[in-house]
């Protein structure tokens, strides 16, 4: 009985066609190669560490600027620390705070997506002004204030507040709270056509609550914006965290970050450039790779889009 | 339509009283505040000084009524000084001000003369090598990070081939006249300009491909119109609807990339002034200066939707609830 009820197109011929026309863009498969070795080098850090005898945080200031070598593939910083570890340790950071940032913006923009496009109405009319509220603000500077408040005023305990790894955490929060109105806006606008859908018509007759009708009905039917503009909103919290870490307000040292690893670079130009080189391209390399991998995305889900 | 705007001017005057609020709470969590740096300057002031000057000050009142007390000042034009500056914020904004608008006039008009060609012909042959090869640049226009833009252009040009100044805008010494100051734009404008030309383009390419497939310009080369008419008359018109809006509605990204530039080239714009307002504890530029990028914001915005509307004469807010793009 059941066997007949199932699907015409069995969820395989979906993936393969996803799989097939993911594939026709080279740019987004070769940037998904890309980010998974950026991935894997960066969880490797501590064996490259061990594999060069150094460690990411250790200060040797006999060794300031020291040029490539077989002990310091790319060199040493102004502090004598070697380059490469503190690379794929700013990597794990970058890509860290990056991906849970788009995440936790993709959940606030989805239930408030779904809330608005659900219920309709006052409810509706009060999110969507609220997106729009929050789309119109000058984000930078409102970013820079948010990461400037200095934490022991709203009562954490100071050594919390300086505290490194809070930094991390602070990041996160301060970048979603910021970034998920594109998320909202398409969840919106999806929930709204599928809302009206036979299928979610026959759920409420059957009885289901407006949970279960948002969470199990409407929700796997607007993935794939949320896919889309997850993997696209990546690359730009990483842009915002690298630009906060530079300023100075974002991750704190000791941990390495690529966007800290800048801070000062201004008085390197002269002495180091290379210094200022590698930091900022890894950034660049891994911020075109997740847009190039979202576009990609995009046309493999979104069937208008095969025209590209 | 008048009904629409002024509704949509209300709105906005809500979401910058709001916002007052938001950012004075949020500056009086940033650390320091006003009694310590008297007290660092002044290592003679005893903990009783300190408390009296908080009660001169009122800073001992709870955080509403010295929003209020600030709001209703500032209604009567009266947005107290700048602590770094030592004059009135309303004196100090006016320069900055202009040499924003220059760098971000300068550099929107370079964006637009370049995305425009670029977008057009990227449509016209789409999916050819050169659509690809203006796709990879748009991408890499939109995923640098500006600081490190800046630094390597700096490298570039004024360390490794020191053809142009690294910062500020006009050299020490002054008496640099006019040519001095276009130097010094060079690389400011230049950095603005590829971190905003991108979008634009994709934006011009995008809303190009859109009109091309529309049936009134199948239209337009049947009864014999060339395809350079087609494309640059009929089409491009047509084009420009979506893309002015868009680029209106970037206006804040435009700025955030103003600030990053204006801090690397220590240029000073407005993005610098709030940048270092918020970094040196001045709080009345910091208040005022974020408070005018939201306006300013807010505004180009309602701009966008007024454009949208008196370009495409289809779409009325006149009536009720309008559609926003």
């Amino acid at each position: 009985m059941t066997e007949v009820l199932r699907p015409a197109t069995p969820p395989e011929g979906m993936l393969m066609l996803f799989a097939r026309r993911f594939a026709d863009h080279r740019l987004a498969l070769a940037s998904l190669v890309v980010l998974l070795g950026l991935a894997l080098l960066a969880t490797a850090a501590p064996m490259a560490e061990w594999a060069l005898g150094v460690s990411a945080n250790s200060v040797n200031l006999t060794m300031r600027f020291a040029p490539p070598s077989l002990a310091h593939p790319l060199g040493t910083d102004e502090l004598g620390r070697d380059l490469l570890v503190r690379l794929l340790y700013g990597g794990r950071v970058s890509l860290l705070v990056g991906i849970a940032a788009a995440l936790a913006s993709a959940v606030i923009g989805t239930v408030i997506g779904l809330l608005a496009g659900y219920y309709g109405g006052k409810l509706d009319a009060l999110l969507m002004r609220l997106t729009d509220g929050v789309i119109a603000l000058p984000l930078l500077p409102l970013l820079i204030v948010l990461a400037a408040v200095d934490l022991t005023k709203i009562g954490l305990p100071a050594e919390l507040a300086r505290d490194a790894d809070v930094s991390l955490y602070r990041m996160v929060t301060i970048i979603a709270l910021v970034s998920w109105t594109t998320v909202a806006r398409l969840v919106r606008g999806a929930t709204l056509s599928v809302r009206e859908r036979e299928f979610v018509l026959a759920a409420a007759a059957c009885g289901a609550g407006p949970l279960r009708i948002m969470t199990v009905h409407i929700l796997p039917n607007v993935v794939s914006p949320i896919i889309v503009a997850t993997t696209l909103s990546v690359g730009n919290v990483i842009l915002l965290e690298s630009v906060l870490s530079f300023l100075g307000l974002g991750i704190q040292p000791p941990i390495a970050s690529w966007g800290n690893m800048l801070t000062g670079a201004q008085e390197l130009i002269w002495s180091a450039p290379q210094l200022v080189f590698w930091p900022g391209a890894l950034i660049f390399a891994t911020v075109i790779a997740f847009n190039f991998l979202g576009d990609g995305l995009q046309d493999a889900l979104d069937p208008r889009a095969i025209t590209r | 339509m008048i009904r629409y705007i002024l509704q949509r001017l209300g709105e906005s005057a809500v979401v910058i009283a709001l916002m007052s609020f938001v950012i004075y709470a949020l500056i009086g969590l940033m650390p320091g505040d006003p009694i310590d740096l008297m007290i660092n300057s002044d290592p003679r002031l005893t903990p009783a000084d300190a408390a009296r000057l908080r009660a001169v000050y009122g800073l001992d009142r709870p955080l509403v009524d010295r929003y209020l007390s600030w709001a209703a000042a500032a209604i009567g034009g009266d947005f107290g000084n700048s602590r770094l500056h030592v004059r009135p914020v309303l004196d100090v904004m006016p320069g900055f001000l202009l040499n924003t608008v220059k760098l971000m006039g300068l550099s929107f008009v370079l964006s637009v003369a370049i995305a425009i060609p670029a977008g057009v012909i990227a449509a016209r042959r789409q999916n050819s090598r050169l659509d690809h090869a203006i796709n990879l640049l748009c991408f890499a226009g939109i995923s640098v990070p500006v600081f490190w833009l800046a630094l390597m252009l700096i490298i570039l040009f004024s360390v490794m081939m020191p053809i142009l100044p690294a910062s500020g805008i006009a050299s020490v010494g002054g008496g640099g006249g006019l040519w001095d100051a276009a130097r010094h734009l060079v690389l400011p404008v230049a950095t603005l300009t590829i971190f905003s030309v991108g979008s634009y383009t994709r934006f011009v390419r995008a809303a190009m491909i859109e009109v091309l497939r529309q049936d009134y310009i199948r239209t337009a080369r049947a009864k014999g119109a060339g395809p350079s008419r087609i494309v640059w008359v009929h089409a491009l018109r047509n084009a420009m609807i979506p893309v002015v809006t868009v680029i209106a509605l970037s206006f804040g990204t435009l700025f955030s990339g103003a600030l990053i530039t204006e801090t690397m080239f220590a240029y000073p714009g407005m993005g610098k002034l709030i940048y270092d307002s918020i970094m040196g504890n001045d709080y009345n530029i910091a208040l005022v200066t974020l408070l005018f990028a939201t306006a300013v914001t807010l505004a180009a915005n309602l701009l966008a939707d007024l454009a949208y509307a008196w370009l495409d004469p289809r779409i009325s807010y006149a009536s009720g609830e309008g559609a926003r793009p």
